[in-house]
């Protein structure tokens, strides 16, 4: 089978989808999860198009595309996240690490696949409390405030709020706020880390440190990231997906999706002719 | 300017003006209501009235001890009755019900508000009086908590359902539960508001008279227990003041004063609560 | 190259698409059925309410049908029980309280959605939402020993030189009576007038006021022809849910109305009203058939005010959608 030969991005890509097979890629790229066929639909409205993909281990992965393409209905599939909507529907299959997300019990599934949301969303709780949330509703027996220490490191956060962490979260900036809730995410030890525009409420000081944030996070999970600003993706991911209007026009690695995109549609958004 | 204009400007003033009159009157209801109040309640009122018995005729001194503590008892058993109810019934409504359940429940929720404090008075009194044969303060307890649970619930509900929707999605997304992302985040996230409803429900029956009449009746002397009737600040007022006797009159008005400051300053500390909530979930 | 499955963790079982027995353990279907109890007691408390009003009425409504309302002797001792004198002494005293709360009401609420600056408007509300929570005792004590030596001395004697051609206000003036049931009741639901009609005035769209200035209307005018007439639906509203406060009030009404089953059209009379009879008498019935008959006088009263809060949550809820929706436009 094609997957077996080259396990790369080629499992089940559409035909429209050119230049699937990343150039710099070694044979021993592995997928932590695989998109196969996902159709979704808001009631009878159709947002997503029979989209394949997989999602690289250790990598960060950009979905981009202009609004309403569904970059972040196809984000929230990944951990169900679109069951909160009403007559919402999925069809197709989500892997992770060979097993069908949508047969798993749905919470334990989110544990394993963490987000990170467009505006920071702090709990109404201390610091602390904010990142012992994950660890606390899952009854991990681990020390506490060792694995809070730990995830605001991680975070890039732990020396800003080491001092006050019993602070109400809502005294920090709208910067560190988005850092806490990263932190909160990781936590718990998610495998994949989905982040729907992340910087999109933040200043462009935060965005670096969240950009540079990223970056260093891929050796702990993989990375998803859904944004609307070409450079981010091209500064802080490894392969990036194209989508427009619920389609998935190309997928390839970051560098050549950007220099030299596959399909015209691509080009012209990447050069700013639309979108 | 035209004539016409100009008594049109003046119509304009005077209509204007003529509103804030209303206003005024309005407003002064308030404080000519508090007035009176602590004039003749501040006079009559005294340590004894908080501490002592109430006295038969003819003697002077004794107070409401029996009254206010009667009150207590009832209004405690009001909450028990009506906050669960209220409370967990809205979390079914804002978190769990869709569509014809939730309809039912809350118009049934509406129309038990907007019934008439008496038509509960006979209704506590035909499920909790007659069957037992006598007045309690079981059945005044009922009656008041039965009047708790529609504004507890429908406010209750209001604050859950303003708690914005990241909130939710952020604990769903950590692999929080439902309930566990109600417990732990959505109700402490409308704390205040939730609060605010349940003190509110609780000034509203404090001063509540005509659903005790029927149900916890009244009592010169200490209530001899939950299954027996028991005197109560409200009721006590209200027989007071239709007495022929002076002292018993002086004894309403200082109960008067006592039950309005009660209900006012729970009001006031309510409102206060949610304000400041509102402030620092905004920021 | 280690296979995908290997890496998986033991985070979940391999349950099926979120099996009840998961939903089980994770406590989301104890607490659903939990705040389902809850909540379906509501509506279960609310129905046997109206059961128990229904059946323990029958007796009258079988013996006396309509001729309840409309015979006006009550006579325990015969067993001869007609509601009027109730029904009229409610009706009577909730109109008199209309007339004088509805223009003072509305008068108050405009004050407060058009002219007053917000943080005033807010400040006022704030002691109208007081006023609201004052409980009907107080006001019965103050009508007691304040309202009715002031209508005995002065305003009943003013009202009789003046207006005393007119029959309303004829008689001799004891102080208690229709007239200063009505104005105490009036005191009572101006709150609620001013409270629900600033709301919807205030749900009015700015373009509505912009509209009528631009083409040279004064303040009042365009207040008054414009932002009202939009704000009608709701206003009415609630003037009806004052009118269903007003019936239902009992303690406040039993202190100064007289309580005496009279029908007259002086409005100095004593008179009685169904929520006071209902107070004086439930625990005192002596027959079956009486204790019926003041269970089906609340029922009367449960309907009355069940039927004008549903027209007034009807009128209040289009009108501030009337708002919003054009507000959206």
């Amino acid at each position: 089978m094609q997957a077996s030969v080259r396990p790369a991005l080629s499992v089940n890509i559409p035909p429209t989808v050119t230049n699937t097979a990343p150039r710099d890629s070694t044979p021993a790229l592995s997928m932590r999860m695989t998109i196969s066929k996902v159709n979704f639909f808001y009631g009878s409205k159709q947002s997503l198009f029979d989209i394949s993909m997989g999602i690289a281990t250790n990598k960060v992965t950009a979905l981009i595309g202009p609004s309403g393409c569904g970059k972040s209905t196809l984000l929230r599939t990944l951990n169900r996240m679109h069951e909160t909507i009403r007559n919402a529907r999925l069809e197709g299959e989500i892997l992770l690490d060979g097993q069908n997300i949508l047969k798993q019990d749905v919470t334990s599934h989110r544990r394993r696949v963490g987000m990170v949301f467009q505006r920071p969303n702090p709990f109404p709780k201390s610091i602390f409390d904010n990142v012992a949330y994950g660890l606390r509703i899952n009854g991990s027996k681990a020390p506490l405030s060792e694995a809070v220490e730990k995830s605001l490191r991680r975070a890039a956060l732990w020396d800003e709020v080491k001092d006050h962490l019993h602070k109400s979260a809502y005294e920090l900036s709208g910067g560190q706020q988005q850092r806490l809730c990263i932190a909160r995410a990781l936590a718990v030890d998610p495998e994949v880390l989905l982040l729907d525009e992340p910087c999109s409420a933040l200043d462009p000081i935060s965005t670096a440190k969240i950009e540079e944030l990223l970056v260093q996070l891929k050796d702990l999970c993989t990375l998803v990231i859904v944004t609307h600003n070409m450079q981010q993706a091209a500064r802080v991911s490894d392969f990036t997906a194209f989508l427009l209007i619920g389609q998935l026009i190309e997928f390839s690695p970051t560098p050549q999706l950007f220099t030299t995109p596959g399909d015209p549609r691509t080009e012209a958004y990447i050069t700013g002719r639309f979108g | 300017m035209s004539a016409r204009l100009r008594w049109r400007k003046f119509v304009s003033g005077f209509m204007l003006t003529m509103t804030g009159v209303c206003a005024f009157v309005a407003v002064s209801a308030l404080f000519l209501i508090l007035g009176y109040l602590v004039y003749h309640g501040g006079i009559s009122i005294s340590w004894n009235f908080f501490t002592k018995l109430p006295v038969p005729v003819g003697e002077t001194g004794g107070g409401m001890a029996n009254a206010i503590v009667g009150s207590g008892k009832l209004l405690l058993l009001a909450t028990l009755f009506g906050v669960p109810i209220g409370f967990l019934g809205a979390i079914y409504l804002a978190e769990f019900s869709g569509g014809t359940t939730a309809f039912i429940v809350r118009y049934a929720a509406d129309l038990l508000n907007g019934v008439p404090s008496i038509v509960v008075g006979i209704f506590a009194y035909a499920v909790a009086v007659l069957p037992f044969k006598h007045f309690s303060t079981l059945a005044g307890g009922f009656a008041l908590g039965l009047m708790m649970i529609p504004i507890t619930l429908r406010s209750t509900e209001e604050f859950l359902r303003s708690v914005p929707k990241e909130l939710r999605e952020g604990a769903m997304a950590l692999g929080a539960s439902k309930w566990k992302t109600i417990a732990t985040v959505i109700v402490p996230a409308a704390y205040r508001g939730i609060l605010t409803a349940i003190l509110l429900a609780f000034a509203r029956v404090a001063g509540e008279t005509a659903p005790l009449l029927f149900t916890a009746f009244g009592n010169e002397f200490w209530s001899q227990g939950w299954n027996q009737p028991t005197a109560s600040l409200p009721a006590k007022i209200y027989a007071y003041a239709l007495s022929p006797y002076d002292d018993w009159h002086r004894q309403a008005w200082a109960g008067g004063l006592v039950l309005l400051g009660l209900i006012l300053v729970i009001n006031i500390v309510a409102r206060g609560i949610l304000s400041r909530g509102i402030s620092v979930s905004r920021t | 190259m280690a296979t995908p499955t290997a890496t998986v963790p033991s985070a979940g079982p391999l349950v099926g698409s979120r099996s009840f027995l998961a939903k089980l353990r994770e406590g989301d279907e104890i607490a659903r059925l939990i705040t389902f109890l809850f909540a379906a007691s509501v509506v279960l408390l609310t129905v046997l309410l109206v059961y128990e009003l229904w059946i323990g009425s029958s007796l009258p409504r079988h013996k006396f049908g309509f001729n309840f309302f409309r015979t006006s002797v009550w006579d325990p001792i015969f067993d001869q029980f007609g509601a009027l004198p109730f029904i009229y002494g409610t009706v009577v005293t909730a109109a008199v309280a209309l007339i004088l709360a509805v223009p003072l009401g509305i008068g108050a609420a405009i004050f407060l959605a058009e002219l007053a600056p917000a943080r005033l408007s807010d400040t006022l509300e704030f002691f109208i939402d007081l006023l609201a929570a004052v409980p009907s005792v107080i006001y019965g004590l103050l009508g007691v020993f304040v309202v009715v030596p002031l209508m005995r001395s002065y305003i009943q004697p003013a009202l009789k030189s003046t207006l005393g051609f007119l029959p309303l206000f004829q008689g001799p003036a004891y102080g208690v009576g229709f007239l200063t049931a009505g104005m105490v009741l009036a005191i009572m639901v101006i709150p609620y007038i001013i409270s629900v009609s600033r709301e919807v005035l205030l749900s009015v769209p700015r373009d509505q006021r912009e509209a009528a200035l631009s083409l040279g209307a004064t303040r009042w005018e365009s207040t008054w022809k414009v932002v009202v007439p939009f704000a009608r639906g709701g206003i009415f509203g609630s003037i009806f849910l004052a009118l269903a406060r007003a019936l239902g009030e009992t303690i406040a009404v039993a202190m100064v109305i007289g309580n005496q089953p009279i029908i007259k059209a002086s409005l100095f009379s004593s008179g009685y009203s169904i929520a006071a009879v209902i107070a004086n008498e439930l625990t005192e019935a002596t027959s079956n058939l009486h204790y019926q008959s003041l269970i089906e006088l609340g029922l009367v009263l449960f309907l009355l005010t069940f039927i004008l809060n549903g027209l007034a949550r009807i009128l209040i809820v289009a009108t501030s959608q009337k708002g919003s929706a054009v507000g959206n436009a």
